[in-house]
């Protein structure tokens, strides 16, 4: 395998060359698209050029980048200049979620929908000031790296893996999930094809390179994205109002949405939601605060996705590529400059478009409404009258069936997934479907650069935490044993879940475990004729090769359940991460001890919370105290919970099925369970200061540490021995 | 070079937490306020329209008006610790 030919510093010298054609290269692959859509080439051959070609693209970028040193696997040999790994970062965390389905949700949340935004954004204040820094002056691999050093031991550095696969995994599978969804609504490709589609895409990028090859294609993607997200809202806003800024002039257009309502409600053609009565359908004005979440939910999303931002593990190991502590800080700044470039243009898209259905569709004659949502409503995300809105006729035939409709499109009778509002602009927009289709590619990007991120994050966890660190010190005999103990779980695990019906008349349980047979005939005999550090590539590759495979497997699935849970994925990295990573920087005197009883009481109460609230409402009703959450408008509560526990329907629904009305609506304090951080968090904190003052305070040697963490100057701690 | 500086290194290690811990803490007392306390007051705030752009300004906090704080923010951070780092010494070289 060979690396870079030329010298590193001419390589980092001619980033912004390099960057710049690429720029260019894309500008001009646009229009030359432009052109192709003018002379007549067909949009499905558009739609292929566009994701094919990006795709090529991040490929090559992944396969050049490809690297033999450990260093470089695991954090891109540490060179990556401040303002480029703020690029990456920003492509990392930018998920599909934020790409795609941010602008739905302040569609429909209005103010309440900020909470997001705001929480997405100030995370990275407490990344800078509090911990990223100083894990790179650590000099760390990974996020349980530090947690075993500073707290003694594997033990700590078990937890950390734990707790970052289970925040990881989730997430990564929704980001798959979300590639093939994308793929499959734009090329109509088949789902579970274009999810292997994206697979293949996110190896290329991540396998053979690591971190640095992650590195370069995040930078790629952070391009691509940033242009598709804001180039069609900017033409959106030059038409509506003639000048090009849209975050300057939604402002006017929430003027006139506010407007609108008035007049909806005064048509009799939208019922407002108010302190008496709340119901789903009722309209909510879009600048009211707390209709949706009330003031503690609100400002517990905003803290949770805060606090979950910096215990990130994916987050905090972008810090760990600088060349410098002072580029850490500074790339920090940049990341959140150009992360704030896309949600502070997020509101726009959602105003522009409510301004369009409040105008175009609701209030019209059913006859006059725009066309432009058909196709939507032909894929099932756009439903008038209860039906899906294929087209004119559906729509009549399914108003005429509603007792006394009036012919005029109702509030209520409009309802639309969020994943529209980003996707349909260009349409509302009449644009050519070259901006559809670099939409889309934005989208793609976005997904594949926060999948690439996570997946590096749980393949080195599992590489270098647990092989690396933990298994191989061990003797020859007990490293059989351990990695026996753990094929025979995955095997286990395999035959348990994947027996459904596969290719040939097989069950996929079978392909599965000849798959793992081959992974294993291949990197077997790799393994014994390897150096050592031969020896961790090919095991941190194999693992990455492993994991990957194993989230697409679940996201073709289309597993409503994981893809709900990402909003989790914060509140237990916060739980579990959080306490532990700053006492440990900021208290000498915590402790081993303390620590893991920390990570352990908070991140366990918040998994408690999170399980019982979804899964066992029975369960936390009867024995654990929980009761209905209250509607934040009307301040009663949501569900009769004495009515459904009667009820023998839900009775024995163990666990609890989505369709469960106490599902995710019963809890303490009026808590939602995505804020269960609010009260792991707290108790880690307590339980770290309690324990640790009663254990032995940690050695000279160990303060002599955290005091060397604390100044820039000078190597790192942690010295890597190769 | 370390050792030559043992009788001034407490004391100037102990100075730079300090002023450090100080700076944190101020950063953090922003960022609660802009993150929190500003949005508390939304309803009042939203009485208050924008000039011009037609914003009501609770709105426009959340939208926009905190997320600037937090960006020009985290550059003032990086350059006041930076600061910090090399009136004490413990700055690297560049």
């Amino acid at each position: 395998m060979a690396t870079q030919t030329a010298s590193p510093s001419d390589f980092i010298k001619n980033l912004g060359r390099m960057y710049g054609t690429y720029t260019g290269g894309f500008l001009a692959f646009i229009i030359l698209l432009a052109i192709l859509e003018q002379v007549g080439v067909p949009n499905k051959i558009l739609g292929y050029l566009f994701v094919f070609f990006t795709l090529a693209v991040y490929a090559v970028i992944g396969v050049m980048t490809r690297t033999a040193e450990v260093s470089e696997y695991y954090v891109a040999g540490r060179r990556v200049p401040a303002f480029y790994n703020g690029m990456a970062t920003g492509a990392d965390w930018m998920s599909a979620a934020s790409f795609v389905g941010m602008a739905g949700s302040l569609f429909l949340l209005g103010y309440d929908g900020l909470a997001w935004v705001l929480g997405w954004t100030g995370g990275f204040v407490l990344v800078s000031i509090l911990i990223g820094p100083y894990l790179r002056k650590f000099g760390a691999y990974t996020v349980p790296d530090f947690l075993s050093f500073r707290y003694g031991g594997n033990f700590a550095r078990f937890l950390g893996v734990i707790v970052l696969v289970c925040c990881s995994f989730t997430y990564v599978t929704a980001q798959i999930y979300g590639t093939g969804l994308i793929a499959s609504r734009f090329l109509g490709m088949q789902f579970e094809l274009a999810v292997f589609a994206g697979l293949v895409g996110i190896l290329l990028c991540a396998m053979l390179g690591g971190m640095r090859a992650v590195t370069w294609t995040q930078i790629a993607q952070y391009i691509v994205l940033i242009v598709a997200y804001l180039v069609p809202i900017i033409i959106l806003s030059t038409q509506h109002y003639g000048i090009p800024i849209p975050e300057l002039t939604y402002g006017r257009a929430i003027a006139e949405i506010g407007a609108r309502e008035g007049q909806l409600v005064k048509d009799g053609l939208a019922i407002l939601c108010n302190k008496e009565a709340c119901p789903p359908g009722t309209l909510r004005p879009h600048i009211q605060p707390f209709m949706n979440y009330t003031p503690l939910n609100f400002f517990g999303i905003i803290f949770c996705m805060m606090v979950g931002t910096a215990s990130l593990p994916h987050i905090l190991m972008r810090y760990f590529t600088t060349p410098s502590v002072k580029e850490a800080r500074d790339s920090v700044a940049w990341s959140l400059l150009f992360i704030f470039l896309l949600y502070f243009s997020a509101p726009a898209y959602a105003a522009f478009s409510k301004l369009e259905v409040y105008t175009n569709i609701i209030g019209r004659d059913l006859n006059a409404i725009r066309p432009w949502l058909f196709n939507w409503g032909e894929l099932g995300l756009i439903q008038i009258c209860g039906k899906n809105a294929a087209n004119l006729q559906a729509v009549l035939d399914a108003c005429k069936a509603i007792a006394g409709h009036p012919g005029v499109l109702r509030f209520q009778d409009f309802v639309i997934n969020t994943d529209v509002i980003v996707l349909s602009t260009p349409e509302i927009a009449g644009l050519p479907y070259v901006i559809s289709g670099l939409v889309a590619a934005g989208g793609l990007a976005a997904a594949l650069s926060t999948a690439d991120g996570l997946l590096l994050a749980i393949a080195n966890a599992l590489s270098h935490d647990v092989y690396y660190k933990m298994i191989q010190p061990l003797r020859m005999q007990r490293q059989w044993t351990v990695i026996g103990i753990m094929a025979a779980i995955v095997v286990g695990a395999i035959i348990w879940f994947a027996a459904v019906p596969g290719p040939l008349g097989v069950q996929w349980r079978w392909w599965s475990i000849l798959g793992l047979l081959a992974l294993v005939a291949v990197v077997y005999p790799m393994m014994r004729t390897a150096n050592e550090v031969e020896r961790r590539l090919i095991m941190a590759r194999a693992l990455l090769l492993l994991v990957a495979v194993c989230s697409a497997a679940l996201a073709s699935t289309r597993p409503s359940d994981i893809l709900a849970m990402v909003g989790w994925a914060f509140s237990l990295a916060m739980a579990g991460n959080f306490p532990a990573l700053t006492l440990g920087i900021w208290w000498k005197r915590a402790t081993t001890t303390g620590a893991i009883c920390g990570i352990l009481a908070g991140w366990g109460i918040c998994l408690f919370y999170l399980v019982v609230s979804r899964y066992f409402p029975q369960m936390g009703v009867t024995y654990f105290g929980m009761t209905s959450l209250l509607n934040p408008e009307t301040g009663k509560a949501l569900i009769n919970v004495a009515q459904i526990m009667a009820d023998p329907k839900w009775v024995a629904d163990v666990p609890a099925s989505a369709a469960n009305p106490m599902a995710n609506r019963v809890g303490w304090f009026d808590l939602n369970n995505i804020n269960c951080g609010l009260l792991g968090m707290p108790l880690g904190f307590l339980v770290i200061y309690v324990v640790s003052m009663f254990t032995k305070a940690p050695s000279m040697e160990m303060q002599a540490f955290i005091d060397e963490i604390r100044k820039p100057r000078g190597q790192t701690v942690l010295k890597e021995n190769i | 070079m370390a050792n030559e500086k043992i009788a001034d290194s407490t004391a100037n290690e102990e100075a730079h937490w300090d002023k450090t811990t100080k700076l944190m803490l101020t950063h953090l007392g922003i960022w609660f306020f802009f993150g929190y306390v500003v949005h508390m007051f939304v309803v009042p705030l939203n009485k208050i329209v924008i000039p011009i752009l037609g914003f009501p300004l609770g709105f426009y906090m959340a939208a926009q008006g905190s997320l600037i704080v937090f960006v020009v923010m985290l550059f003032m951070f990086a350059k006041q610790q930076d600061r910090i780092d090399r009136e004490h010494g413990y700055a690297e070289e560049d």
